[in-house]
C-alpha cells in the first residue's frame, strides 16, 4: 500500500501544536512503504478498544440525567479527575510532536512544554473556583450568569465550536496518517475508526466513559514513557549529563541543541506563541468541563495540582525521550531512509518521520512488542482526546444552543441528553467526513488556530464576565467575535495559510501566532463596548454584579451540577 | 438570592475577609507565575546567549535547567494554592456560612 501523501501530511499532526512553523519543512511520508500490518499493536490496540467499550457499557447503564451525560454526576475522585486532565493534554501530538521537535532542535522543545504547562496555575488561581460556584457544565453557564442567556449562549457556543472543529480535523487527519503508519491500515479505515469509536464513547457513555477512556490511556501513556525514559536513562548511568553529551556527539547542530534555536525566529514571535499556549490553555472548553465532574471545589483544586504534576512529569520524559533519540537512534541507519550511497540524513530522513522518534526509540529500547505497545497508546490517545473534544462539542450544541436559545428553557433534561447524544453521532460523521477531505491538506496550523482562538473569545469572555462588573452583554458579544475573527484573519492571512495553501508569495500578517494581538483586542473590545453600553439592560447586568460576586465567591445559592 | 440577602453577605465581615485574602492572594501567585514564565520567553526572545551558558563544565545549559525549574515552579506555586485554599480560605467560607445560618 503506497499512498502519495503529501510532504507535510505526517508533520501534519502530530505536531500540530507545532503550529505549522517548525515543521513546515516536514518530514517525507515516502515510508509509508513501511507499513506492514503490524499484529501485535493491533492485537494490544483491540484489546485497549474491548475494555473501553466495556466500560462505556457500564458507564451507560448508569449515566440518565444531565447531569451524569455532562459531568458523570460529580463522581469522579480528585485522582481520577487529575489524571483526566492530564490525559487530554497528553495528546499524540504533545506526546510524538515534542519528543520530535526535541529531536531535531533540543531546548526548542521545551518552549512548548512549559507553554502549555504554566496555563494551569492561572486556571487554578483565577477561575477554577468561581467557575465552579458559577456553573453547571459548560463554560457558558458562567459567563451568561448575569448577562443575556442567548446572545452569550450563541457566542460561547461558536467559541467551543470552532475550538472543537479545527482541534478535531487536525487530530482525525493525524490519526489517519499516524494509523497508516503504524498499523498499515487504509486512512480511510483509519479515519472511520477512530470515527464511529468516538461517537460510541460519548454518545453511550457521556462523561464518565469519555473520562475513563481518557484515564486509562493516560496510565499507559505514562507508563509507555517511563519505561522508555528510564530504559534511555539507563543506559547512561542515570546520569542526564551524560546522555546529553552523547547526544551532542551525534547531533549535526552539536553543541546547538543546548540552547534555543531557529523556532522561534523573532522576540514578538516567542511572546505571541507563549500568550497563546498559557491563555488558550485557559479556555479550551472540553478542559473546562472537567472542573464540574468532581464532587466538590477542595477535590476540583486537588485535581488541578495533580494534574499539573503529571503533566509537568510527561514533558520532562519527552524531553528524555527526545534525547534518547538523538543519543541511541541517530547513527544507526536502521532508522532512517538511505540514499544510493548508504548515507542518511539525520534530520529528515527518519524511517516514517520525525514524528516517529518516540515509537523508533519503543523499538530501540524494548523490541518489537514495545514498538506494538507504543503504537497502540499512540492510537489510544488519539482516540480519547476526540472523544473529549467531541463530548465539549456536543454539549455546546444541546446544553448551550438548544436548551437555552432554541427552546429557551422550555425543555426537559431527556430531551436535552437526547440531544447531546445525537449532536455527538452527526459531529462524529462530520469529523470523519472532515478526516476524509482534509486528507492531504496542510492541517498544521489548526490546533495553532484553535488555541488562538481559546485565547482570544473563550477566555477573555469567561474572565471578564467573572471579574469585571463593567462587563455588559454587547461587550462580550461584540468583543468575542472580534477576538474570534481576529484570530482566525490573522492566521489565515500568515505564511501557514496565506503562503503554504493559497500560494501566495509573501504572507500579510507577519507572524505565525496571532495570540499577542487577538487576545488583547478582544479584552479592549470587551471594555470599550461595555463603557459604551448604556441601555437599561446594561444598567440591570451591572447591578448584579453584586449577586454574582457573593455567589462566585462563596457558592452560596449555587444548586450545583450534583448533590453536595 | 434575593437583594437584601446578597447585601447582607457582602456586608458579613467574614465575607470582607475571604475576599480580600483570597483575591490578593490569587493574584500574587497568578503575577508571579507570569513574571517567571514570561522571564523565560523573555530570555528565548532577547537574551539566547545567557540561556546557552553552561554550568560549569558540563554540558547541561543554563536554559535547560530554567526550563525544568519553571514547570517545577508552576507545580509548586500550584501546591502552595491548593494548601491554602483547602485549609484557611474553606474555613473562612465555611465560618461565614455558619454566620449566615446556613
Amino acid at each position: 500500500m503506497i499512498r502519495s501523501a503529501h510532504p507535510i501530511a505526517l508533520g501534519t499532526t502530530l505536531a500540530v501544536i507545532l503550529a505549522g512553523a517548525a515543521y513546515a519543512a516536514g518530514p517525507d511520508i515516502g515510508a509509508v512503504t513501511k507499513a506492514q500490518t503490524n499484529w501485535p499493536a493491533i492485537g494490544m490496540f483491540a484489546f485497549f478498544v474491548l475494555f473501553t467499550l466495556g466500560i462505556t457499557y457500564k458507564a451507560a447503564k448508569g449515566t440518565k440525567s444531565a447531569s451524569d451525560f455532562y459531568a458523570a454526576g460529580g463522581g469522579i475522585s480528585a485522582g481520577t479527575n487529575s489524571l483526566a486532565i492530564a490525559g487530554d493534554y497528553m495528546s499524540a501530538a504533545s506526546f510524538l510532536g515534542i519528543s520530535g521537535l526535541v529531536y531535531t532542535s533540543g531546548f526548542d522543545g521545551l518552549i512548548y512544554s512549559t507553554g502549555f504547562l504554566v496555563g494551569w496555575p492561572i486556571v487554578l488561581f483565577l477561575i477554577a473556583e468561581r467557575l465552579r460556584n458559577l456553573g453547571k457544565f459548560t463554560f457558558a453557564d458562567v459567563a451568561s450568569f448575569r448577562l443575556d442567556q442567548t446572545s452569550i449562549r450563541i457566542i460561547s457556543a461558536v467559541g467551543t465550536l470552532v475550538v472543537v472543529a479545527f482541534y478535531l480535523i487536525a487530530q482525525m487527519v493525524g490519526a489517519g496518517k499516524l494509523i497508516q503508519l503504524l498499523f498499515g491500515l487504509e486512512y480511510l479505515y483509519a479515519v472511520v475508526i477512530v470515527g464511529v469509536l468516538m461517537i460510541v464513547y460519548v454518545a453511550f457513555g457521556g462523561m464518565k466513559a469519555t473520562t475513563w477512556v481518557q484515564v486509562i490511556k493516560a496510565c499507559l501513556l505514562l507508563g509507555g514513557a517511563t519505561f522508555m525514559a528510564g530504559a534511555v536513562l539507563y543506559r547512561y548511568g542515570f546520569n542526564p549529563e551524560a546522555l546529553f553529551s552523547a547526544a551532542v556527539a551525534t547531533h549535526p547542530k552539536g553543541d546547538a541543541i543546548m540552547a534555543p534555536g531557529g523556532l522561534v525566529s523573532n522576540p514578538i514571535e516567542a511572546i505571541s506563541l507563549g500568550v497563546g499556549l498559557m491563555f488558550g490553555t485557559a479556555g479550551l472548553p472540553h478542559i473546562l468541563m472537567r472542573f464540574f465532574t468532581v464532587s466538590d471545589a477542595q477535590a476540583a483544586r486537588k485535581s488541578v495540582f495533580y494534574a499539573t504534576g503529571l503533566i509537568g512529569y510527561f514533558y520532562i520524559l519527552t524531553f528524555i525521550i527526545g534525547f534518547g533519540g538523538i543519543a541511541l537512534l541517530m547513527s544507526d541507519p536502521a532508522y532512517f531512509k538511505l540514499d544510493p550511497a548508504g548515507a542518511f540524513d539525520k534530520l529528515k530522513g527518519m524511517v516514517g518521520g520525525t514524528n516517529m522518534v518516540a515509537v523508533n526509540l519503543a523499538n530501540a529500547v524494548g523490541g518489537p512488542y514495545f514498538l506494538g505497545f507504543i503504537s497502540a497508546v499512540a492510537f489510544a490517545t488519539i482516540l480519547a482526546v476526540v472523544a473529549g473534544l467531541t463530548l465539549a462539542g456536543a454539549s455546546a450544541v444541546s446544553h448551550d444552543l438548544y436548551a437555552s436559545v432554541i427552546a429557551r428553557g422550555r425543555t426537559n433534561e431527556a430531551s436535552e441528553v437526547r440531544l447531546s447524544k445525537i449532536s455527538a453521532v452527526v459531529i462524529g460523521i462530520v469529523a470523519i467526513y472532515l478526516g476524509y477531505v482534509f486528507e492531504n491538506q496542510n492541517v498544521a496550523f489548526m490546533v495553532g488556530l484553535a488555541f488562538s482562538v481559546a485565547a482570544s473569545c473563550n477566555f477573555p469572555i469567561l474572565t471578564m464576565s467573572i471579574l469585571w462588573r463593567g462587563t455588559t452583554t454587547w461587550g462580550a458579544l461584540i468583543g468575542g467575535f472580534v477576538g474570534l475573527f481576529a484570530a482566525v484573519g490573522m492566521v489565515i492571512l500568515s505564511k501557514a495559510v496565506w503562503v503554504t495553501t493559497f500560494g501566495n508569495p509573501v504572507a500579510i500578517f507577519p507572524y505565525d501566532n496571532p495570540a499577542l494581538f487577538s487576545m488583547p483586542l478582544a479584552f479592549f473590545t470587551i471594555y470599550v463596548v461595555s463603557k459604551l453600553d448604556n441601555t437599561a439592560r446594561a444598567k440591570r447586568e451591572r447591578a448584579l454584579f453584586d449577586q454574582q460576586f457573593v455567589r462566585s465567591e462563596t457558592g452560596i445559592g449555587a444548586s450545583g451540577a450534583h448533590a453536595h | 438570592m434575593s437583594d437584601i440577602e446578597t447585601a447582607r453577605i457582602a456586608q458579613n465581615p467574614r465575607f470582607k475577609e475571604l475576599v480580600h485574602e483570597r483575591t490578593r492572594f490569587g493574584w500574587t501567585l497568578t503575577i508571579l507565575m507570569l513574571l517567571v514564565y514570561f522571564g523565560f520567553i523573555g530570555l528565548i526572545a532577547f537574551d539566547k546567549s545567557l540561556l546557552a551558558l553552561k554550568i560549569g563544565s558540563a554540558t547541561t545549559s543554563l536554559g535547560l535547567i530554567l526550563g525544568v525549574a519553571v514547570i517545577v515552579f508552576a507545580f509548586i506555586l500550584t501546591g502552595i494554592y491548593v494548601q491554602r485554599a483547602n485549609g484557611r480560605f474553606d474555613e473562612l467560607t465555611a465560618a461565614l456560612k455558619r454566620d449566615l445560618g446556613r
